[in-house]
Formats: C-alpha cells, sequence, structure tokens
C-alpha cells in the first residue's frame, strides 16, 4: 500500500468515531543480542480486526506480550485505550485468548472454574462472586456453546471446544478488545472453520475490537485483504477497518453479554 | 487405644492434623504449577539452618525458617536467570543447602542424635513452642488461601492470563515462596526433612486422578492427608513404628489404592 491512501485512509479513520483502542509509538525490543522489534508503529483502531503474521522468531507474541503488560519495550511507548499500558488499570475491559497448549491437560478443574476466572482481576480483589457474575459465566458460556460441557474436566474437552472455553473466560467481562494468540493451533480444519465463523460474527455484530495472531493466512487473506496495511521487519499486520462495514453506525450493535448470546443463538455453523 | 491418654501423643496429634491441612492445600498449588521438587529442595535447606540453630543454641525451627526463606528466594532469582532451564535452580540450591547442613554437622559433633529427629522426623518430642508455632502457620496459610483463592487459582492454571487480567503475579509468587517456606519449617519436626515433600506432593498426586474440579482438588488433598495423618501416628503409636516413615508409607497406599481403583472402574 502507498503512503497516499494510507494517508487517506487514516485521515477518514481520524474524523469518525473511531478512537485508537492500542497505539504503539517507536517501539523497538531486542533479547539479550537478537534485535526483534525495531521503530514500529501502529494503531489499532475501535472496532479493527487486526490480523499479525509473522514466521517464528519475527515478534508475534513479543509484540503481543508487550501490548498486554508482560514485557516491557526497551524503547518507545505502547497506549491502551489512550492511557500508557504502564499505568492502565482497567484491565477488565481486554480480554486474552491464550493458545491452545498453555495449560496441562490433566489439571484438575471444570470448563466453569476456567470461565469464572476470566473475572479474577485487580477489580474482584478481595471480593467475594456474586450472582450476577455466576451469571455471566453461564451467558459466556451459553454464548460459546459449551453450556453443557460446564461441568467436565477442562482437560476432557476436544480442542475447539477448549479454545470456545478460553473464548468464554476472555468473553466474561464483556471486553471492548479480544487479543487471541493463536486460538487454531492443533485444531483440525472443520473445526477452525466453526471458529473463525464464530470470531467474524462477534466482529460484525458486536462491539469489538480484535487483535488476533494467527498462521493461518487463507483466513486473514480472505476476511481482512490479500495486501498487509504494514509491515515491520518480518511482523505483517492484515487490518480490516469497520468503516467498511458499518461507517460507524453502532445502534444495531451488541453491547452486552447476553445480546452476544442472543445473536449467536441465531448464528448458524459453517457445516452441517 | 491408651496412648491417647499422653500428652506427648495429643500434641503430637494437634500438631499432626494442623500441617494436614497446610501442607497438603499448599502442595496441591506447588504440583500444578510444576514446582513440585521445591518443597524437598527448601527442607534440605532449612536442615542447613536447624543444624546452625542448635550451633548458636537458637530455635532451631526458627533458624530452619529463616533459611527456608533466604532459599525460596534465591530459587526464584535463578529461575528467572535460567528461565527455560529452571529446574536447574532447585538442584543448585539443594546441594547447597545439604552441603552446608553436612558442614555443621561436622563443627558440632556433639548434637549428632537431635538433628536426625530433624531429618526423618520425632512428631513425639513436639513441645508446645513447636505447636505455637504451628498453629501460627496454620492460620496464616489457611486465611491466606481464603482470601485470595481465586487469585491462587488463576495464577496457577494460567500465569499469563493472571497478569493480563492486572493481578500483581510477582506479589502473589513471592507470597506462595514465603508460605512453602513457613509450611516445611512447621512441617519438618513431624515427618522430618527427607520425607517433608510427601506431605506436599502425594495428596496433589492423589487428586490429580479423582478430583473434577479445583474445589473438590482442595478437599481431597487435605482428607487424603488427615486419613494419612490420623491413622499413621495411631498406627505408629500402637504398634511403635516409625511416625513420619508410617504417614508416608500410608499415603503412598492410598495413591496406589485410588489408581487401582480407577483402573478397576475405567474397564
Amino acid at each position: 500500500m502507498d503512503t497516499q491512501s494510507a494517508a487517506v485512509k487514516e485521515l477518514s479513520n481520524g474524523l469518525s468515531c473511531h478512537q485508537d483502542i492500542i497505539s504503539i509509538r517507536d517501539v523497538s525490543f531486542a533479547y539479550e543480542q537478537k534485535q526483534v522489534i525495531t521503530d514500529l508503529n501502529f494503531s489499532v483502531k475501535e472496532r479493527d480486526f487486526v490480523g499479525l503474521i509473522g514466521s517464528n522468531g519475527a515478534g508475534k507474541t513479543t509484540l503481543l506480550k508487550m501490548i498486554v503488560g508482560l514485557l516491557k519495550p526497551e524503547r518507545g511507548s505502547i497506549s491502551l485505550f489512550n492511557q500508557p499500558s504502564a499505568s492502565f488499570k482497567q484491565w477488565e475491559r481486554i480480554g486474552y485468548v491464550p493458545q491452545k497448549n498453555a495449560f496441562n491437560p490433566l489439571f484438575p478443574t471444570t470448563v466453569r472454574e476456567v470461565v469464572m476466572s476470566g473475572l479474577y482481576g485487580r477489580k474482584h480483589l478481595l471480593r467475594r462472586l456474586s450472582k450476577a457474575d455466576k451469571l455471566k459465566a453461564e451467558d459466556a458460556m451459553h454464548a460459546m456453546r459449551i453450556e453443557d460441557l460446564a461441568g467436565k474436566r477442562i482437560g476432557q474437552l476436544s480442542g475447539g471446544q477448549q479454545q470456545r472455553a478460553f473464548l468464554a473466560r476472555a468473553m466474561i467481562n464483556n471486553p471492548s478488545l479480544l487479543i487471541l494468540d493463536e486460538p487454531t493451533v492443533g485444531i483440525d480444519a472443520e473445526t477452525q472453520e466453526n471458529f473463525f465463523h464464530m470470531i467474524k460474527h462477534m466482529h460484525k455484530h458486536h462491539n469489538i475490537t480484535f487483535l488476533m495472531v494467527s498462521h493461518d493466512m487463507e483466513m486473514i487473506r480472505s476476511y481482512l485483504g490479500e495486501e498487509p496495511l504494514e509491515e515491520n521487519g518480518k511482523l505483517k499486520f492484515y487490518v480490516k477497518h469497520t468503516h467498511e462495514l458499518d461507517n460507524c453506525k453502532e445502534s444495531d450493535l451488541a453491547h452486552s453479554l447476553r445480546d452476544l448470546r442472543n445473536s449467536i443463538d441465531d448464528l448458524q455453523p459453517v457445516s452441517g | 487405644m491408651d496412648i491417647l491418654a499422653f500428652d506427648f501423643f495429643k500434641r503430637a496429634l494437634a500438631g499432626g492434623v494442623l500441617i494436614g491441612v497446610t501442607a497438603p492445600l499448599l502442595g496441591l498449588f506447588l504440583v500444578l504449577r510444576r514446582l513440585a521438587m521445591i518443597g524437598d529442595t527448601l527442607a534440605h535447606v532449612a536442615i542447613a539452618g536447624v543444624a546452625l540453630g542448635f550451633l548458636l543454641g537458637v530455635y532451631p525451627i526458627g533458624m530452619g525458617l529463616v533459611f527456608a526463606l533466604i532459599a525460596s528466594f534465591a530459587i526464584e532469582k535463578l529461575r528467572r536467570t535460567y528461565k527455560t532451564y529452571a529446574e536447574l535452580s532447585i538442584a543448585i540450591i539443594m546441594s547447597g543447602g545439604v552441603a552446608v547442613a553436612s558442614m555443621l554437622f561436622t563443627i558440632g559433633v556433639g548434637f549428632n542424635v537431635s538433628i536426625t529427629s530433624y531429618l526423618f522426623g520425632s512428631i513425639y518430642t513436639l513441645g508446645n513452642d513447636d505447636l505455637i508455632v504451628i498453629s501460627i502457620v496454620t492460620v496464616l496459610v489457611l486465611a491466606a488461601v481464603i482470601i485470595y483463592y481465586k487469585e491462587l487459582f488463576l495464577i496457577t492454571f494460567d500465569e499469563d492470563a493472571a497478569a493480563v487480567n492486572g493481578l500483581p503475579v510477582r506479589y502473589f509468587n513471592i507470597m506462595i515462596s514465603v508460605m512453602t517456606a513457613l509450611v516445611i519449617s512447621a512441617s519438618i519436626k513431624l515427618v522430618g526433612a527427607l520425607l517433608v515433600s510427601a506431605l506436599l506432593t502425594i495428596p496433589a498426586a492423589c487428586s490429580l486422578i479423582i478430583a473434577r474440579s479445583f474445589k473438590q482438588s482442595i478437599v481431597i488433598v487435605v482428607l487424603i492427608a488427615e486419613l494419612a495423618i490420623i491413622g499413621g501416628l495411631m498406627m505408629a503409636g500402637i504398634w511403635n513404628l516409625a511416625p513420619g516413615a508410617t504417614i508416608v508409607l500410608l499415603l503412598i497406599a492410598v495413591l496406589i489404592l485410588l489408581m487401582l481403583l480407577k483402573r478397576g472402574l475405567r474397564i
């Protein structure tokens, strides 16, 4: 993409309702001697869907970790919701779905316990879970169609079901930003397709911004276009802005977990 | 059952019941975070502290606690240095602890008799001061686990998610290290430094076989530990066996029984 059309895009966005959700300014990072990210500038706007692609060692996970505050950038700054990430406190606005193999399958815990744990943040320190919290968990599980699995041990679920459990955990706070770290690694093709189908539906109808690291070029290209909007070293950012979808009309967007649950109830699976 | 009439046995039972709550509870978190060996390591270092305590004439368990605390911080530091080879830190600290302990043993040849009681446990010599220490440790650990149950669960299950949720993960890691050092030092007199990790890990191993939820596994580890401790003390008292060893062997028997039962039910 040439700079002029990028500038036009920037302008059309800048005047719209879309505020910056993540803004990355001149960020560099190196492990020991190895430079991973150099002078990266990138903004994720409200309701964007950003696909982050890169080979192993390109710095995808490093970047995600910096965004969520697990790593500090060596140089430059990152803002979340227009606040410097170092002093950011509203973590409940961010949902996070880890890679599938992030936990031990023998871990003795039920799907419901895992989904509930999405609520266990700074805000809930020293507070007991309320009835409303428990309802949120039921809504999140229902939305992700795992309500029948609530009492099962998480390790007994299939890969796709586990990912939906983690998605339910991420959605329980009804976040504005959803960060997914290679959510479909190790999951069969049909399940992957259904998972993306659900994600795309959530993007179209729900007031959520997406940042997804993925290996799945096919899905990224089919939904986000053939060409990356931005490149930095081996990192490629594919972006779908929402003004292509709704011109900032937010009236018909779903805003609550219950809305999402209802809208996904109407969603037909890709196959069958 | 005349044995119950003796004061030393009552004290042993009381101490055992208290440790039977805290040790397996903390052990569950450690095992699930793949830190099962940390108990063993801290116990070996604590022995060095106990030896120094005897040498200086200071309360040995207190000195053991200080050593265990220092070791738990050293392990955290080494874990960060070696990151992916985190188990290295455990090996280094464990051998360091044994080295210091044996050094101190040879300096103070005179207290040889007493030190074996810390290696293999001597629950019948539990004094009132020991009981007070064990009670305080139990209250502290129970309070921490009850107050921070949710947060400890999330940090144990998915540390990255805990951090993204805004939990102060480092603060909780330090809390877990300190609690481990406390529980180890408090249980050394019960089963001995060489066997203390059994109380931490075997109940957790049992719960991995049968528990369906995390809540269940918490109940299961405590029940199994209490069963083994109370049963083991009774058996040891009646048949004149080594109490620490009896408790550990009972724990292993329960584990084997559960494995067999699970297999049997699967067929």
